[in-house]
């Protein structure tokens, strides 16, 4: 075990290295970059043994991480922004051959206008194409998250793919303390992956042929939901397994940060919430009872657990670093309709901050609290959605 | 694995979508509606329908001629589209 001081992005690559990633396939974007850099210089070194496969756009680079996951390979990559979406259509792919890929996303804003800051709306867009979704906080987890993903998603009951976002600057280019593994341990806890039907000359199969509408299409995709279905419960035992091996502990779908006592909930995700539970901190040392859930899992989304955790409260703001024009934010959406039939439903509003990488601070989300307690004063919902820090 | 002819249920489904038929079982050739048929008269053996033929289903004969594979055409009319003699016809199926 070492520790070293490294970013978001070298954490990610160090992640893979310690996965023994077998076939890397990526393809340059800022602020991705220095992840696949980093994976090219452990490669050229001889410190990762990898095919290290240079494409010509996202869109070649999955298709090459699904054939490769095909032949039996573990396979990663990593982008970012309008690389994930030209991607979009082989994700689809991904995930329908289940092939337990696992790539890395920098959470990066939409152009045009043109920005390469943070936002989550590059992997909100991805919410249907059946892949696991993990949110970040910190460079370790980014690290842990990625070591963690194999093992779920190469598990014969899952057998799906699993993008993790990292904020864009935020974790990808700041350093911070990482314990590095021993590759000893990586290698106990996570086996080499072994396909249960690997593409081999010796003994042909296709995957993914034509299937009629009488025929299995139907099923094949009841599989897929019955696998997501399987996602959570399968996660808590290698986490478990993870803190037995590593001593790191991570609690699921969700963190949750002063939230048994909170009358007032704030649920965010990616490493805002860091400024956030500074801000809890605050207005719990004058006595005001507010807390965080930190949403580290979107899709399969933790309905069951953020309903449990939300019993007690009195109102919930919930933070969309994107937003689903014509609508409202995600994580709004998808909150409200968990909480359809629950007996005690708080209130909620939705607050839509940090478009385009626009810094969340101590101040904003102190005004977001006092904005809910002044709500929940008035025992009602002023406006369903606000947009906060919009220059007027 | 099972063969997939032999499935009855989503039990007997493996976890993936493979299949270890060959795609050569996949017959396509009953989704046509018109039929190619050459004309060895007008032929002039330049092959051009073997090349166009987007689902490999001619071949050519040792004398030259095209072949239409009946199991997997389509009957999509590209080859009768370019044959410069006009040696292939689309026919109505059935007619």
């Amino acid at each position: 075990m070492v520790k070293k001081i490294m970013t978001g992005n070298v954490a990610a690559a160090w992640g893979a290295r310690l996965s023994r990633a077998e076939v890397i396939a990526a393809y340059p974007i800022t602020p991705q970059t220095s992840i696949v850099e980093k994976l090219a210089q452990f490669v050229s070194n001889g410190d990762l043994k990898a095919e290290y496969i240079h494409v010509e756009s996202e869109h070649s680079a999955m298709a090459a991480c699904i054939a490769a996951s095909q032949t039996g390979a573990r396979a990663f990559t990593a982008t970012s922004s309008q690389g994930l979406v030209l991607m979009h259509e082989l994700l689809h792919w991904a995930s329908g051959a289940r092939a337990p890929i696992v790539m890395v996303n920098v959470n990066r804003a939409l152009a045009p206008p043109w920005n390469v800051w943070v936002e989550h709306t590059d992997m909100m867009s991805q919410r249907d194409t059946g892949w696991i979704q993990f949110y970040a906080e910190s460079n370790q987890e980014v690290l842990d998250t990625l070591i963690m993903s194999y093992k779920l998603c190469e598990d014969k009951e899952i057998q799906l793919p699993a993008m993790i976002g990292l904020d864009a600057f935020y974790l990808s280019h700041t350093s911070e303390i990482v314990d590095i593994p021993d590759q000893d341990q990586v290698d106990r806890f996570l086996p080499d992956y072994e396909s249960a039907y690997p593409l081999d000359t010796e003994n042909p199969l296709s995957i993914g042929s034509l299937s009629m509408p009488n025929q299995w299409y139907s099923e094949f995709r009841y599989k897929i939901y019955e696998a997501m279905e399987r996602v959570l419960p399968k996660l808590n035992q290698i986490e478990e397994d993870f803190y037995k091996e590593f001593g790191r502990k991570y609690t699921g779908p969700l963190e949750l940060y002063n939230t048994e006592d909170a009358e007032i909930i704030l649920i965010i995700s990616g490493a805002a919430s860091g400024t956030i539970k500074e801000t809890v901190d605050t207005f719990r040392k004058k006595g005001i009872k507010v807390g965080l859930i930190r949403l580290r899992i979107f899709r399969p989304f933790p309905s069951e657990a953020l309903g449990k955790a939300l019993s007690n409260a009195s109102f919930v703001g919930v933070i969309d670093r994107s937003f689903s024009f014509g609508h409202e934010g995600a994580i709004f959406t998808e909150l409200k309709a968990s909480l359809y039939g629950r007996k005690s439903v708080p209130m909620i509003k939705n607050f839509i901050v940090g478009i385009g990488g626009r810094d969340i601070t101590t101040d904003t989300i102190t005004e977001i609290y006092e904005n809910c307690f002044n709500c929940l004063n008035n025992k009602k919902v002023d406006v369903s959605v606000e947009w906060i820090d919009i220059k007027v | 694995m099972k063969k997939l002819e032999k499935l009855m249920s989503i039990g007997d489904l493996p976890e993936v979508a493979v299949s270890n038929v060959p795609t050569l079982n996949q017959k396509t050739g009953t989704w046509r509606v018109y039929r190619p048929e050459v004309d060895k008269g007008k032929c002039i053996k330049c092959s051009i329908c073997w090349r166009c033929c987007p689902e490999i289903s001619i071949d050519i004969d040792k004398e030259g001629f095209p072949i239409i594979k009946y199991d997997y055409c389509k009957g999509c009319g590209i080859c009768a589209y370019e044959c410069p003699t006009t040696a292939i016809k689309m026919n109505r199926e059935g007619k």
